[in-house]
């Protein structure tokens, strides 16, 4: 039997069209448009001014507290203006425009291929190095990475897991990682097996991805305290606590996070970046990016510059397909649908998915039945038919005490739901509306 | 043809289920028993189960559209699934004006002055039989004796169920086993072959519905398991303690609505609980009530009371039988 | 026979004579005492436990006056100033009447004059629309025409407009309890001095985006040209971030910034027609006397 979490889940279609796609370099954009607010947390504060020349790796927005991140410019060029563009939030943000004039990199970014194993840095100094960098959690959820690595007094971390899972149907991007710059990614783990002082690390792998296993099982034997685990296919594995369960058993309490449990996790595109900053100096401003969809005629994983807009990855990919009906950026299952081709794509943009007009409207709704489908998908065992009325019905105190904030927005349930309710759409406002409220009783 | 793009919240894949889909597979699930019960009772049976499912759907067209003025949803198949129920709830000869009062009933009373579906507390074919036991007790219990296919629809020659044997031989004080020996076997009961409501007599052809709504994920085995559990142990333990006064247990699951309540009826969405352990209770309950009726109370079946009951505890259990959470168990490792 | 039914006469009188006296302690016992003149307010309140005064419901309301020594920080906006000086006639205090107000949609953003640049599919709450993105059009502080303020109105004072997509206050039913406001994700709804006969001006735009990119997104914008302010004889217009704001309690209803305004977002509401362009304006006076029929 091959491991995996216990409570609810579902099983989407997988639909991993590009998973044979060798990562392809993306041709750099005329302008680059990188917003300031890329991660969770305080926005970072720009410092530079139009007419300013940047090389790539340049620093250009700084973090603003513990939790944010610097920017790093992903080209060469002149600072066109600062200015509010659309972004993937669906919102208009602060962007830094650059006019891309070349690709001349920062000096001290080491621009060679070859492996470099030893890890010279102490502890303290990869964690510094790796908040300098601008790393966050390429997972998708975009968590400043060093803060992850700052474990609080009193806490004891003794493992560390490495999210190789992919449970997003559709999406390739950590995959083709795994294969391509396996070895790279194995030293990222190491550094983050010494910054966090752990002696074991657990990569949790989903089953429908053998050629990765396989691969990365050979390699882990030069890797001292290393581990892959294959997992079975069930969304939403990918979710840590999810993982932390699946892998290890261990529960992660509610509004507790994993490092109550002895753990921490990271994505393998994270720990990928982990190894370019530490080892090689370059800061995170690339990242893989896959360009996928029924209606793409070239399914691909690209290695694109942060700010470069979306619908040039479209184009290298074979253009808009005629029938598009959603351009999403991420998942199926947790994605967020763009409403313009030509928004950035950021640290968190995993993938771009494109949807036909059929597919992505929505099911016709009609009322609850009480199948009770929802609860038995509920990762988190929650009840999202209360959630939703009470949402409805205002019921703030009951919506806590039902665990609304335990809701990991995985969408299981409105994925599964035969009278097509939108009871993640009502659920995340109920969660908005609670956290409002405990955020004041803490003032 | 616009070409604007949509926007929504994710997630923006579906499963390909729907309302009427499982609908749908609950009919497909009970044409088995529909089938047994054509070979029983012939004609009858058609017309019985004709009529039930026409008036369902005419009732719940006429209350939507003429009183509630909304727009009519009978096209979502729950109100056929009512329909097939009320018809296998009751015998093959009933008259039509019975059948159609008892659909009213079931739509009219128990389902739409609810709130229609997803709102109605109890099972709103079952509340149609029960109605119709309580409105013509002679009607509603004179089972037309099972033979091959008949043409005729009110001639068949009318007998008691095996239940109805049973409990009114041990009443009169008369010996188990020639009691026993009055009543089909149990193999014969197994197939059907035994007096009864149209629809509960054919076991085999019910199981056989069982699986496949099994298998179309359309329910989970939690409520039909835990009632044949609870009617095998309860029986088991009196049937032991006395086996001259009692019947054993494979005669208590075989025999009356236990096949045809745990499998279509217990497990309506509507009127069940929402999570594994409430189902358990929901199921444990139905099948020590059913017991208790049949061997201490009056009628000498309890199946469609017990559901009934039952359907009154859904809300409570729902309210303090609660899922468990993720993060309960906590393990520091 | 006949002693049978005095018997049950007796016994049922007896039963009930002493569940009486039974009752009559246990009340005594357990009385509460409560302000009786809290009913009294209650009832003088319009009972339409609207919320719009911030209680929960008219005697929720009640309650909280009966206490107070000050009824200034209370006002029902349903009963309005009547209701008020009742209730202070009830409890013996003071109270200064408030200017009647209505709900106005600051947004003229219709399906012809702001152009949709992409379709949502969704929960339809413009709320959720709101904390999902900036909305199917180019202005992000616009209405999403969905509809919250409309499920929200307890008095059916407002409704959608199929043909512009935007919600329609109608003024007689509208009691300005401010339910509507706070429903609007995008603060678009604004409760606003009641002028004589109705009649209303207003800069329909809460768009706060640099001129270009207001006008790009909406035909009717306010683009920030700030022409308003300086023809505005009153002072009554103020110009933040590119948006202008008539102050209503400034503003005579002279009518000079709503020819002024280039993309006419600035709206007139029930004045009667211009007979010759130059001579409107003025002071409100004429303009009243003119109408009277």
């Amino acid at each position: 039997m091959l491991k995996t979490f216990v409570k609810g889940g579902v099983h989407p279609a997988e639909c991993k069209f590009s998973e044979d796609n060798a990562i392809v370099n993306l041709p750099l954009p005329k302008t680059v448009s990188i917003p300031i607010a890329q991660h969770i947390g305080a926005p970072s504060k720009v410092i530079v001014a139009k007419g300013d020349k940047v090389k790539v790796g340049d620093k250009i927005a700084e973090s603003t507290g513990f939790v944010s991140a610097n920017i790093h410019s992903s080209v060469s060029g002149t600072v066109n203006k600062i200015d509010d563009v659309l972004d993937s939030t669906g919102y208009k943000r602060t962007c830094i425009i650059i006019d891309v004039e070349g690709d001349e990199w920062n000096e001290i970014i080491d621009r060679t291929t070859d492996l470099k194993k030893e890890i010279s840095l102490t502890e303290k100094e990869i964690i510094a190095k790796i908040n300098a960098s601008g790393i966050v959690g390429l997972g998708g959820a975009t968590f400043p990475s060093h803060v992850k690595l700052s474990i609080p007094d009193g806490k004891k971390i003794n493992v560390l897991i490495i999210n190789g899972v992919e449970c997003e149907p559709y999406l390739t991007s950590d995959h083709r990682l795994m294969i391509e710059k396996a070895n790279e990614m194995l030293v990222g783990v190491q550094i983050l097996m010494k910054a966090l002082s752990v002696s074991r690390a657990l990569i949790g792998i989903e089953n429908n991805k053998p050629d990765a296993i396989a691969h990365l099982s050979l390699l882990v034997k030069n890797y001292p305290g290393i581990e892959v685990h294959p997992l079975k296919v069930k969304y939403p594995q990918g979710g840590e606590k999810q993982l932390i369960k699946a892998l290890i058993n261990r529960e992660v309490p509610s509004g507790g996070l994993p490092l109550d449990v002895g753990a921490v996790v990271h994505n393998v595109g994270t720990a990928f970046a982990v190894y370019e900053a530490v080892q090689k100096n370059k800061p995170l401003f690339e990242r893989v990016v896959t360009v996928t969809g029924q209606l793409v005629s070239k399914p691909s994983n690209f290695m694109v510059r942060i700010g470069t807009p979306v619908s040039q990855l479209i184009e290298a990919a074979g253009g808009l397909p005629e029938d598009t009906g959603k351009i999403i950026n991420g998942g199926p299952m947790m994605g967020k649908a763009v409403s313009s081709t030509e928004v950035p794509v950021t640290k968190g943009t995993s993938g771009i998915l494109i949807m036909s007009k059929d597919a992505s409207k929505r099911k016709k709704e009609s009322t609850c039945v009480r199948c009770a489908k929802c609860v038995s998908a509920c990762p988190q065992g929650l009840e999202p038919f209360l959630l939703i009325k009470q949402t409805q019905l205002e019921k703030n105190d009951e919506l806590e005490q039902n665990g609304i904030m335990d809701c990991i927005e995985c969408g299981s349930c409105s994925f599964t739901c035969p009278a097509g309710l939108p009871l993640l759409d009502y659920i995340r406002l109920g969660k908005s509306r609670v956290s409002r409220i405990i955020r004041s009783r803490k003032q | 043809m616009n070409k604007l793009i949509t926007v929504s919240p994710s997630p923006h894949v579906y499963e390909d289920t729907t309302v009427k889909r499982l609908m749908f597979d609950v009919v497909i699930a009970m044409l088995p028993a529909l089938a047994m019960s054509i070979y029983f009772f012939g004609i009858g049976a058609i017309i019985v189960t004709l009529v039930a499912v026409v008036s369902c759907l005419l009732f719940e067209w006429l209350i939507q559209k003429f009183l509630l003025k909304k727009e009519p949803t009978i096209t979502d198949g729950s109100a056929i699934v009512t329909g097939v129920l009320i018809a296998f709830n009751v015998p093959s000869n009933l008259p039509l004006g019975i059948i159609i009062l008892g659909s009213l009933f079931a739509i009219g009373v128990a389902k739409m002055s609810f709130g229609g579906l997803g709102n109605n507390p109890f099972n709103p074919a079952l509340a149609g039989r029960v109605f119709l036991l309580i409105s013509f007790p002679v009607q509603m219990t004179s089972w037309p004796v099972p033979s091959g296919f008949k043409t005729g629809y009110t001639d068949a020659v009318t007998g008691a169920t095996p239940l109805g044997i049973v409990k009114e031989g041990l009443s009169k004080g008369d010996n188990l086993t020639d009691l026993m020996a009055q009543i089909p076997s149990h193999m014969e009961m197994f197939y059907g072959r035994m007096g009864g409501s149209m629809g509960e007599i054919a076991a085999a052809a019910i199981l056989i519905g069982f699986a496949y709504l099994l298998f179309r994920k359309v329910i989970t085995w939690h409520i039909p398991v835990s009632i044949f559990l609870t009617i095998t142990v309860f029986t088991g333990i009196l049937w032991l303690v006395d086996p001259t006064k009692n019947a054993d247990p494979i005669f208590h699951l075989l025999t009356g609505g236990v096949m045809l309540g745990a499998v279509f009826m217990a497990t309506d969405y509507v009127t069940s609980p929402m999570t594994t352990k409430g189902m358990w209770i929901f199921g444990i309950g139905i099948g020590v009530l059913t017991i208790l009726i049949r061997v201490f109370g009056a009628y000498p079946e309890g199946v469609s009371f017990a559901i009934l009951i039952m359907n009154a505890f859904v809300p409570l259990i729902n309210a303090y039988v609660k899922p468990k959470r993720f993060g309960e168990e906590v393990n520091h490792g | 026979m006949n002693t049978t039914i005095l018997f049950t006469i007796i016994s049922l009188s007896a039963v009930g004579g002493i569940s009486a006296v039974i009752l009559y302690f246990v009340a005594q016992k357990f009385k509460v005492f409560e302000d009786p003149r809290i009913d009294l307010v209650t009832e003088a309140l319009p009972a339409a436990n609207c919320g719009g005064c911030g209680y929960p419901g008219c005697r929720g309301l009640a309650e909280a006056m009966v206490k107070s020594d000050d009824l200034s920080p209370f006002f029902c906006p349903v009963g309005g100033n009547a209701v008020m000086a009742t209730v202070a006639k009830i409890l013996g205090k003071e109270v200064t009447a408030k200017e009647p107000l209505v709900a106005v949609i600051r947004c003229s953003g219709s399906l012809a004059k702001r152009p949709r640049l992409n379709e949502y599919d969704g929960a339809a709450t413009c709320t959720i629309v709101s904390s999902l993105y900036s909305g199917e059009t180019g202005c992000q502080y616009g209405c999403h025409g969905l509809g919250d303020c409309v499920t929200v109105c307890k008095f059916d004072a407002i409704y959608m407009d199929k043909e512009t997509g935007l919600p329609v206050v109608i003024d007689e039913k509208c009691t300005a309890c401010g339910a509507c406001v706070k429903a609007c994700p995008n603060k678009i709804i604004e409760l606003r001095k009641k002028f004589a006969k109705d009649r209303k001006i207003f800069v329909s735009c809460v768009n706060k985006d640099k001129g270009g990119i207001a006008k790009k997104a909406c035909e009717v914008a306010c683009i920030g040209c700030g022409k308003c302010v300086k023809v505005c004889p009153h002072d009554a217009i103020t110009l933040e971030n590119f948006l202008a704001y008539i102050d209503p309690n400034k503003c005579k209803l002279c009518r000079k910034c709503v020819e002024e305004c280039p993309t006419n977002a600035i709206l007139e509401i029930n004045f009667p027609p211009r007979k010759i362009k130059d001579e409107t304006g003025g002071n409100t006076e004429q303009v009243k006397s003119s109408e009277k029929e």
